[in-house]
């Protein structure tokens, strides 16, 4: 059984004229794979990531999660799903803004049957994860685009959760920042964390195990990247 | 999600909007105040009437001639002569009333009193000395009745402060002096002391005479308009009225007590109608200032609503990271109420504040002896209502929040 499995995929935004979003999508993604989503805008992307993430129902087609499909849970069970098995990382990093980095890491925490005494423990963790330890309590607003994205991941980690998705994590960021955003998922995904990157940026995709390019809601490629791209080796350059 | 950890989160989501919190809340702040200024000065009103009923004495009992009022159609009119002087004199036995200690005939009218060019017009009481006891008002100047003046009906007056302004020029010596009513020439052997327009018997313009020569010489008649009793103790009350219906009735040969011609009035029943009169005129004031609560309510339906829109990122994220449309709700009705809650916090503190001070200004500019009462059930009253409000009013925009869709949300910009 694949963690993640999508056979015939369709997505249909009627909005008084129909328009196709995806068109037939089929694939599975492995525990600890790293896979990068690519395609221009447009192209079913952000669309895709909605419905793996449960944020979105598919119109036609089956995906299944943990080898269950989305009918099989509850409104309330979804938003467990979301709050346990999935992490989020926004291109605009949506943090809580005049919040302290702690507060924002352990927002998850809040919505989630986790004791209470464990909170600081396991905020902490996550953010020394991502080496913000000397941020702690500041404010979200002061901080830089790089650092905001960082606290983005630790709050998507703090729950442990079995797939990251990254949505265009470093379009908001200089070279410098995004490449030390792109080695804290390297990093994650070397300890055995499935990520999934939305990207339309090629030097982006190939720190990937592996690429799935759509085109106009239906895939164009499926394949696995040969050379694949390592912070360690190869500067992250935009 | 446990309410400790969503009532933080409402917490903070208010404090990152301080200033617009303030702004939001000042409709529900005037109405509390409004409510509370209202019902706290309503108390202090009633504390001072029932106050002043009280200073009459609690054993004092009314006898009124005519027969109680049973309906609009029935005329109070009917045996209004019905009190003589054989009445007193019976009640006056100790046989028939035994707890009785003092008893005051009482006629009263309106009528011109005139000295020179000068006039005024006044309210003539024909009583006895114990008028004095009774009201607790002495002459500031002069003197009372002697017995011998009330039995021989002399035509002796002792006059209001207001009346001695009205006839009199202010370096005019009043005592001694004659003024004219109904052609009868009085003479002033006393003058009482200015009590204030917020009594409530104020002699101010009043001339008081003996019952005998008010009767003769100015009312021309034989009856009395009120008897005034005094119990010797408040104990006694009760049996004194039944004593004194059964004395009159034996005088006036009723057998039936529905065809009484007269009746009684205590002055505990006196109390208890000036406090019912009291409480429905503060209801009704606090139910004027309660509309404004409407308002205020409404502006943080609308402020809340503008919140939710402006905060559909946040929204749309909390959902993403596992809250459910509970969470969101709550947190949103949390919002609303702890905004109408310390709306009516401090509501009720500015408005025991502002009639803490009327209380002051009250006593030390009118002169009237206006105690200060916290009104905590109105207090209580305030904070139910205010997060009531806040309830009713915040339900809507939880609501529209709840529902966001956390796509669109993530995606608005």
């Amino acid at each position: 059984m694949s963690l993640i499995e999508v056979k015939n995929l369709e997505k249909i935004y009627s909005d008084g004229v129909e328009t196709p979003a995806l068109q037939g999508v089929s694939f599975n993604i492995e525990k600890g794979e790293f896979v990068a989503i690519m395609g221009p805008s447009g192209s079913g992307k952000s669309t895709l990531l909605h419905v793996l993430g449960f944020l979105d129902h598919p119109t036609k087609g089956e995906y299944r999660f943990e080898g269950k499909t989305l009918a099989d849970y509850s409104k309330k069970e979804i938003a467990q799903i979301r709050n346990k098995k999935l992490g989020f990382i926004f291109q605009m990093f949506n943090l809580l803004s005049r919040t302290s980095v702690l507060e924002n890491v352990k927002l998850p925490l809040i919505y989630s049957d986790v004791k209470e005494s464990l909170w600081n423990e396991l905020s902490l963790k996550a953010i020394e994860q991502v080496g913000l330890s000397h941020r702690i309590n500041y404010e979200t607003n002061q901080l830089s685009g790089g650092e905001k994205q960082r606290v983005a991941i630790a709050r998507a980690l703090i729950n442990n959760p079995s797939v990251i998705f990254a949505d265009e994590p470093t379009g908001n960021l200089d070279s410098k920042s995004g490449g030390q955003i792109m080695e804290i998922i390297e990093a994650l995904n070397n300890h055995g964390q499935t990520i999934i990157l939305i990207t339309h940026e090629t030097y982006t995709a190939e720190y990937s195990q592996r690429i799935i390019k759509l085109k106009d809601g239906a895939i164009e490629s499926d394949e696995k990247v040969l050379e694949r791209k390592h912070i360690h080796k190869d500067h992250f350059v935009k | 999600m446990t309410l400790k950890n969503a009532l933080k989160t409402s917490v903070r989501g208010l404090k990152t909007n301080r200033s617009r919190s303030f702004l939001t809340i000042l409709g529900i702040v005037i109405g509390i105040t409004a409510i509370i200024l209202v019902m706290s000065l309503g108390q202090g009103a009633q504390d001072l009437i029932l106050g002043q009923i009280q200073s009459i004495g609690s054993k004092t009992i009314s006898v009124v001639p005519g027969r109680h009022p049973t309906g609009i159609s029935d005329s109070l009119s009917t045996f209004t002569d019905s009190i003589k002087n054989k009445d007193v004199e019976d009640l006056q036995k100790k046989s028939n009333v035994p707890h009785l200690s003092r008893i005051m005939p009482i006629v009263f009218g309106s009528e011109t009193a005139t000295r020179g060019n000068k006039i005024h017009q006044t309210t003539i009481f024909g009583v006895n000395n114990f008028f004095a006891e009774i009201y607790d008002i002495y002459p500031e100047e002069g003197r009372l009745f002697s017995d011998e003046e009330i039995s021989s009906k002399a035509e002796v007056i002792i006059i209001g402060s207001k009346t001695k302004e009205k006839l009199f020029d202010s370096d005019e010596e009043a005592l001694g002096q004659k003024i004219k009513i109904k052609n009868q020439s009085l003479r002033i052997i006393g003058i009482l002391p200015k009590k204030g327009q917020f009594s409530f018997i104020s002699f101010d313009d009043a001339v008081i005479m003996p019952h005998t020569a008010a009767q003769q010489y100015i009312f021309g008649i034989k009856y009395y308009n009120r008897l005034v009793v005094e119990a010797d103790s408040e104990q006694n009350v009760d049996r004194t009225v039944e004593d004194i219906k059964t004395t009159i009735r034996n005088n006036h040969n009723i057998t039936d007590p529905e065809k009484d011609d007269f009746f009684i009035e205590t002055q505990a029943q006196a109390m208890e109608m000036v406090g019912t009169i009291l409480n429905v005129l503060t209801l009704f004031l606090a139910a004027i200032a309660a509309i404004s609560l409407v308002v205020g309510g409404v502006g943080i339906m609308n402020i809340m609503l503008v919140s939710v829109t402006e905060r559909t990122h946040e929204i749309g994220l909390r959902k993403a990271i596992g809250a459910t449309e509970k969470n969101i709700l709550v947190q949103f009705l949390l919002e609303a109420i702890l905004l109408t809650l310390l709306g009516g916090v401090i509501g009720i503190i500015l408005g025991a504040g502002f009639s803490f001070l009327a209380s002051l200004a009250l006593t030390k500019f009118a002169g009237l002896n206006w105690g200060f009462t916290f009104p905590i059930s109105a207090a209580l009253l305030g904070l139910g209502v205010s997060a009531a409000v806040g309830l009713i009013f915040g339900i809507y925009p939880a609501r529209q929040a709840a529902r966001k869709d956390p796509i669109e949300a993530l995606r608005y910009e």
